[in-house]
């Protein structure tokens, strides 16, 4: 069912019956399939990549590098709770790096509201030694989707082939 | 003034323009139409095979190749035809073509004189019978039907052969229709050729995009059959290589030879650069060709069922990739639906009639195109025949 899987990751849309079709399946067990995965957390969720620059134009995007100094009963898992909590923030990730350990991605309406969410919020945690802020100037793809259209179906529609 | 018409060759001018002409250029005319008309994969080649071609520019490997083509090239064909059909072919018995479209031309050029009759079964690909015709020869079509899933029978055959019969064109999977023959309906027309001498042009460009389970078989792999064949595959559709212009023939020697004649004096090879990219499609790009199928497998479906749900009798496919929908339910032409869909919903498919009379009364709808842009044109369809009704 790993097509079921790449499907949905492309386009959560696809209803029942759609996917029942395009995999030939009955649309029991596309249902099934699907429950099944939301069920154990493969499907971990559903949205929509809105491109809120759109909507309001100061709205921005930044990844934030964490150093993080683990000690004893609080280690990356439970500063990575913490921090998961805090509604701007899209993204936490723990990484292999020789210069950071935790990647943040975070929303905000300005540059300046995300410096003051990283100064207020997140330089202050128990354990956050230093903080890095790398603003996004430009989304180009996310998930598979690019924010502009890039390429142009430049078949030749009109002929006999 | 020159008098042109006095100039050209009667052959070439009585030369039917493809009846598809007008419709398209109606289709040109409107602005952002949702076109599947298309018969050329979405996909890029993938980037291995291009990498092939950029190392062979790289090295400078700009010359002609032999006229027959790549020694190496034609090795992967001749294993790709003994592991894919356990059909054996010596290198000599196979040569490179500037597409499947110069195979067609050629086989049909060495075994086609004045007067000879060449059998086709239709709906099918355009460029059969025009070819033909320049080379002097009849074309008897031989319509197939949607009762028999579009496959050509025995039957059908055996009552269109005349003593002037010299060639069949066996095009399967199918271009519009979708059909395939499968080893028992193969079986059945062998069963028919095997006491004439009567060759057949087998055109599997389609043999690798076959669905549900069943792969391509070619005739050549019936008794008796390997003699009376001359297969013409090329790297367009599987590999998703079109623009590369690469096919291959392989048949019987005595042919193939004088077919290699007629390539020499009019194309002396084929593109070096798409040789060396071919050679590793033969060789490395299985994994890949499966891949693009099970995409073309997952429209398929979508497709057929979304016709038959919106009430067009939608035959299942099982090859290339195209459905081909009956709207004779809508009481419009081929052409009627075609024009009409285009207005009102700017979506553009192809009239079933330009592939032969018998494709009247359906249409042609091409899913080498992303599932989204085949959603968003069903739904303009649904919403065609919803008005079509009132």
């Amino acid at each position: 069912m790993d097509q079921l899987l790449k499907l949905l990751e492309q386009n959560a849309k696809l209803s029942t019956e759609q996917l029942s079709a395009i995999l030939g399946k009955s649309e029991e067990e596309i249902r099934k399939a699907v429950e099944e995965y939301e069920r154990t957390n493969v499907i971990v969720g559903y949205n929509a990549l809105v491109n809120w620059e759109k909507i309001n134009p100061n709205d921005c995007t930044a990844v934030i590098e964490l150093k993080v100094q683990p000690k004893r009963d609080h280690g990356y898992d439970e500063l990575a709770a913490e921090i998961m909590r805090l509604d701007e923030v899209q993204t936490v990730w723990l990484m292999s790096s020789s210069s950071y350990d935790l990647s943040v991605i975070v929303r905000g309406h300005s540059f300046r509201d995300i410096s003051m969410f990283v100064a207020k919020r997140l330089a202050t945690l128990e354990s956050v030694t230093s903080t890095a802020t790398n603003f996004v100037l430009k989304r180009y793809k996310e998930h598979f989707f690019p924010f502009e259209e890039i390429e142009k179906d430049e078949r030749r529609h009109l002929n006999i082939d | 003034m020159i008098d042109y018409s006095k100039i050209l060759s009667e052959k070439v001018a009585d030369l039917k323009p493809s009846g598809i002409r007008k419709f398209f250029d109606l289709a040109a005319e409107v602005k952002d139409v949702i076109a599947l008309t298309i018969g050329e994969p979405d996909f890029k080649t993938p980037w291995h095979i291009r990498e092939a071609g950029i190392k062979s520019l790289e090295k400078g490997r700009t010359w002609y190749t032999a006229n027959a083509g790549l020694f190496e090239l034609r090795e992967e064909i001749s294993k790709y035809l003994k592991r894919r059909f356990s059909l054996e072919y010596d290198t000599k018995d196979i040569f490179v073509t500037v597409g499947g479209s110069e195979a067609i031309d050629l086989t049909i050029r060495a075994i086609i004189d004045d007067g000879d009759d060449m059998l086709l079964p239709i709906p099918s690909f355009v460029c059969y019978d025009p070819i033909c015709k320049l080379a002097g020869g009849n074309v008897v079509t031989i319509p197939t039907k949607r009762e028999n899933d579009f496959r050509l029978t025995a039957e059908e055959l055996r009552a269109a052969i005349t003593p002037k019969t010299k060639l069949l064109v066996l095009p399967f999977p199918n271009n519009p229709t979708g059909a395939v023959m499968r080893r028992e309906h193969l079986e059945e027309i062998a069963e028919v050729l095997r006491g004439t001498d009567i060759m057949v042009l087998s055109d599997e460009i389609y043999a690798e995009l076959t669905y549900g389970g069943e792969r391509h078989v070619s005739i050549a792999e019936i008794d008796g059959m390997k003699e009376r064949t001359i297969i013409v595959n090329g790297f367009s559709k599987a590999y998703a290589m079109t623009g590369w212009r690469l096919g291959y023939v392989a048949g019987p020697s005595p042919i193939i030879s004088q077919m290699l004649k007629i390539h020499q004096y009019a194309i002396m090879s084929s593109p070096t650069t798409s040789q060396y990219a071919a050679t590793v499609a033969m060789s490395d790009c299985d994994k890949e060709v499966e891949d693009m199928k099970q995409q073309y497998d997952m429209r398929r479906r979508y497709l057929v069922k979304a016709f038959n749900d919106m009430g067009l009798d939608c035959f299942t496919p099982e090859g290339a990739f195209y459905v081909f929908p009956c709207i004779k339910s809508t009481g419009l032409s081929s052409e009627e639906f075609c024009e009409k869909l285009l207005h009102s919903k700017k979506v553009a498919v192809v009239p079933g009639g330009a592939f032969g009379t018998s494709g009247e009364g359906f249409v042609r709808v091409s899913y080498s195109y992303s599932l989204e842009h085949l959603m968003e044109a069903v739904k303009r369809i649904g919403e065609f025949l919803e008005e079509l009704k009132k």
